[in-house]
């Protein structure tokens, strides 16, 4: 290593008390000659809630989608490192991304429910796995999981499109959910819901952590002290010009938030800087 | 495929396996229509390629050659003439478009204004959007056919009534560009000049029209192209001939025209010809088209 | 109005009420405006009264059989358009079959990351110019290059499949082969465009969920993408088939004039717009009435398309986008 990289500030690496799903250890990830994230280890524990939070910039988003590599649909992208999962790495050679976004569903930031009916809409995971079973039944559970069901019951045949925006973003956890996926990758999915659905999403989580592992990127703090279990704080770092992301700490979510090690960490939590 | 196991509980599933597996039924699928669409594509450019092949070979010989006066000036040959030109047509041709232009301009302009600005929400201003649509989906034939009851039946064939064709269908493009056009002038321009005291007609003289010109003269440049093209409405309302034209109101040669009635010839050099006039149709619309899109260029 | 504006002392000297001269300016402008867009209806509904009073004795004359006749002689005062009707429908439908699929075909190429965006760019361009390129030029290209193109094939495919209906007679020149594939490439860039832009109007957030759900390439395009742009796609097909129903010049260059109706790719047909235009420059008195008719009948075969054309996009919307 050279002397301006030993000067770089790494975290030291979470050690997960339970089993981990996840092990993603970030060196680099460019969007073309542009360095978004550096050195991140974060390791995502089975039937936990992971939190992802800091500043716009810092990145979380982005190692949120390499986990399942959505970001292989920008083309400048390009990641250093490796995502172990269940101890295959994610990002080698002979691995088809299709079959990664199979087992490792994602809801995202708006939601985004496709232009067909409630039902069909989360039977398009089923189908797509050509799945032999009972679809109605399974549609049900998934709705009913997404607590879901008793508003959208009666109007299963009318568009996703029809419904509110929490209910949509709803719909669109049942549609993740309904194939049974490992992992469920959240977006900040509350940032344009009101605080009501906002309140409905976060219920869900923890009753989804019951059966899923979930990693959660978030703008919003409270939210994070809420439903995470564990929290990563990540950071952007514009001394050296650029604008690139690394995590700063991670921990379980009550040390991060009430005995936090690092002193950006502290800042950050207390609003200093947002 | 290793499709996901419902049926087992989550607890008991098998890890998953991401690994691709050799020839898979989906990446085969994804190949095979992957390739039938570069096909398409390749496809669907071998006309275009083969069209401007022929223009540039058999309508770029005379026009590119030495005899080019001779073509652009010259007056179309007969029979087993050699030479000739296409004078009368060119002139012809842009003589029509004029017409059309100084009558469908304006007015569609001016429907725009009121259709788009002035009263948007009226009974006329709906009704005459509405027709000028429905205009749009009508053969362009149909306008021939119009000018044909109207002027022909009584005067007979003239540039006049090539002209007015022309602009019937020049007019529904004018009108729905240009109200197009007008409707990307931003609300809060219009608000500022309405707090300033302007009348209504000076908001349009001073934001509306002066803002959305570029986006008029794309749509205007536009339908003065479509109108070049033309010959379904000429065919039968200004008829051809095969000299200048000195009054506009006696039969007038058209490119298009003529084009169409030396395809059919059985001699050579009326065949060269129509090819030659093709090229300068073709470089005449596409001249209009490309200035129409340079004007049309948001400017950063 | 008496100027309240000069008895107060507090308003600025320089703001005043527009002048007598401004104020009739605009309403003279908003006269003239409103008269220009009062023409257009005007306008619209003269082209239908001209052309139906004048179509008025051949619709009395000939009733619903000129619909349904299939003989076309002046000289004995005979006027039917089965022939026209049949072959306007045939040529349409055949070009809608090839230039829609291919016109889908490359709107998928260009919008779903087969090729640089740029380089797309650079192909929709030169769609648009395809568009641009007037139809006699299509025509002429067809008599000189398409006709002597397809005669080998249509020969081959007539002596090896002749009992085939489609192939039953040979290509001696002008047909409906030739005339159906001009029209194909003349659609599909109408098709292609407008198919682009629906797929550019998809917001990006779907493309992600489609993907997101572990969805291949193609799973993404046909089974989200194509039914979120069904709609417009649909409009894309209708506009083609309309302009397909109207197109004149090159129809009446390739598709031989014949007046009859026939399954076969390879014989010469007619379509109404060609009738029009071949018929129209040496009609007599009565067979200018008959061919105002035969123009009505086009204009109704169009609007009915495009009112149809109208209500299954309705109904696409409904079904896949929600909206009431």
């Amino acid at each position: 290593m050279n002397a301006a990289a030993e000067t770089m500030f790494v975290a030291a690496p979470y050690q997960a008390a339970g089993k981990v799903v996840i092990e993603c250890n970030v060196a680099k990830i460019f969007y073309g000659d542009f360095l978004a994230v550096r050195d991140s280890q974060v390791p995502i524990e089975k039937r936990k809630i992971t939190g992802f939070i800091g500043p716009s910039g810092c990145g979380k988003s982005t190692v949120l989608r390499s986990l399942n590599r959505m970001n292989d649909l920008i083309s400048i992208f390009r990641f250093e490192g490796n995502v172990m999962y269940h101890g295959q790495d994610v990002y080698a050679k002979k691995v088809d991304p299709v079959l990664v976004r199979r087992y490792i569903g994602m809801v995202f930031q708006q939601p985004n429910p496709f232009s067909m009916s409630v039902y069909d809409n989360v039977a398009f995971g089923l189908r797509l796995n050509r799945y032999k079973g009972d679809m109605d039944e399974r549609v049900e559970k998934a709705l009913k999981r997404a607590a879901l069901w008793k508003e959208v019951k009666d109007k299963l045949k009318n568009s996703g499109l029809s419904l509110s925006g929490g209910q949509q973003q709803r719909l669109c956890i049942a549609r993740a959910i309904a194939t049974e996926p490992d992992v469920l990758l959240m977006d900040e999915p509350c940032s344009a819901l009101d605080p009501i659905a906002t309140r409905q999403v976060e219920e869900l989580m923890l009753e989804l952590k019951e059966r899923y592992t979930l990693a959660l990127v978030t703008h919003n703090m409270q939210q994070a002290t809420r439903v995470a279990d564990t929290t990563a704080f990540f950071s952007v770092d514009i001394s050296k010009g650029g604008r690139t992301g690394y995590l700063v700490e991670m921990g379980p979510t009550e040390q991060i938030f009430q005995n936090p090690r690092e002193t950006l960490t502290k800042e950050y939590i207390s609003g200093e800087f947002s | 495929m290793n499709t996901v196991d419902l049926t087992v509980d989550e607890a008991e599933r098998p890890l998953p396996q991401l690994a691709r597996q050799g020839l898979e039924v989906r990446a085969l699928k994804s190949g095979i229509l992957t390739g039938l669409t570069w096909l398409t594509a390749a496809l669907a450019a071998i006309p275009l390629i083969s069209v401007i092949y022929m223009l540039l070979m058999q309508g770029g010989a005379r026009l590119f050659g030495t005899g080019v006066v001779e073509v652009l000036t010259g007056l179309p040959p007969a029979g087993f003439e050699q030479g000739g030109g296409i004078g009368p047509a060119i002139v012809g041709t842009l003589a029509m478009v004029g017409i059309a232009s100084l009558i469908s301009i304006p007015l569609g302009i001016l429907a725009a204004i009121y259709n788009g600005v002035l009263e948007p929400r009226s009974w006329t201003a709906n009704t005459s959007r509405f027709l000028a649509k429905v205009l749009t989906g009508v053969p362009s034939i149909m306008a021939g056919v119009f000018v044909y009851a109207v002027l022909v039946a009584h005067w007979g064939y003239s540039a006049w009534a090539g002209g007015l064709a022309l602009a019937v269908l020049m007019l529904r493009t004018v009108v729905l560009a240009a109200e197009e056009a007008m409707a990307q002038v931003p609300q809060r321009m219009k608000d500022a000049a309405y707090g300033m005291g302007c009348t209504r007609t000076q908001v349009i003289w001073k934001v509306v029209l002066p803002t959305g010109l570029p986006g008029i003269l794309t749509g205007v440049l536009l339908a003065v192209a479509g109108a070049a093209g033309e010959s379904a409405p000429l065919l039968f309302t200004a008829l051809f001939s095969n000299y200048y034209i000195s009054q506009l109101s006696e039969p007038t040669a058209s490119l298009s025209i003529l084009i169409y009635n030396f395809s059919g010839m059985p001699f050579p050099n009326q065949i060269e010809l129509a090819w030659t006039a093709s090229l300068v149709l073709v470089l005449m619309v596409l001249g209009f088209n490309i200035l129409a899109r340079l004007i049309g260029q948001p400017k950063v | 109005m008496t100027n309240m504006f000069e008895a107060a002392d507090s308003v600025s000297p320089i703001s005043g009420p527009p002048r007598a001269l401004e104020y009739a300016n605009d309403r003279i402008f908003r006269g003239i405006a409103w008269t220009s867009a009062f023409l257009v209806i005007a306008l619209t509904g003269f082209i239908l009264w001209e052309v139906g009073r004048q179509a008025a004795p051949a619709i009395q004359a000939y009733g619903l059989g000129f619909i349904t006749g299939t003989e076309w002689n002046v000289n004995q005062g005979e006027f039917g358009v089965l022939p026209e009707i049949w072959g306007t429908l045939y040529s349409s439908l055949l070009a809608l079959a090839l230039g829609g699929l291919f016109g889908i075909a490359i709107a998928i190429f260009l919008t779903q990351d087969f090729i640089h965006h740029r380089l797309a760019m650079i192909f929709r361009t030169v769609i648009e110019m395809l568009a641009a390129i007037p139809s006699v030029v299509f025509g002429l290209w067809g008599i000189y290059i398409l006709i002597p193109l397809l005669k080998p094939g249509a020969e081959w495919l007539h002596d090896q499949l002749g009992w085939f209906p489609l192939f039953s007679t040979d290509l001696a020149g002008p047909g409906m082969a030739p005339a159906a594939l001009v029209l194909a490439i003349m659609i599909l860039p109408t098709v292609a465009a407008i198919t682009v832009d629906a797929f550019h109007r998809i917001p990006y957030k779907i493309k992600e969920a489609a993907y997101g759900m572990g969805t291949t390439r193609w799973e993404a395009i046909l089974k989200v993408m194509v039914p979120t742009a069904s709609s417009g796609i649909l409009a894309a097909l209708v506009l083609g088939f309309g302009r397909a129903l109207g197109e004149t010049m090159a129809l009446a260059m390739l598709i031989g004039n014949a007046n009859q109706i026939s399954l076969s790719l390879f014989s010469p047909a007619n379509t109404l717009a060609s009738l029009l235009a071949s018929t129209f420059p040496e009609a007599g008195h009565l067979e200018v009435q008959a061919l105002m008719y035969a123009a009505l009948v086009l204009l109704a075969i169009t609007f009915l398309v495009n009112v149809m054309g109208q209500m299954v996009q309705q109904y696409t919307i409904r079904k896949f986008e929600g909206k009431r």
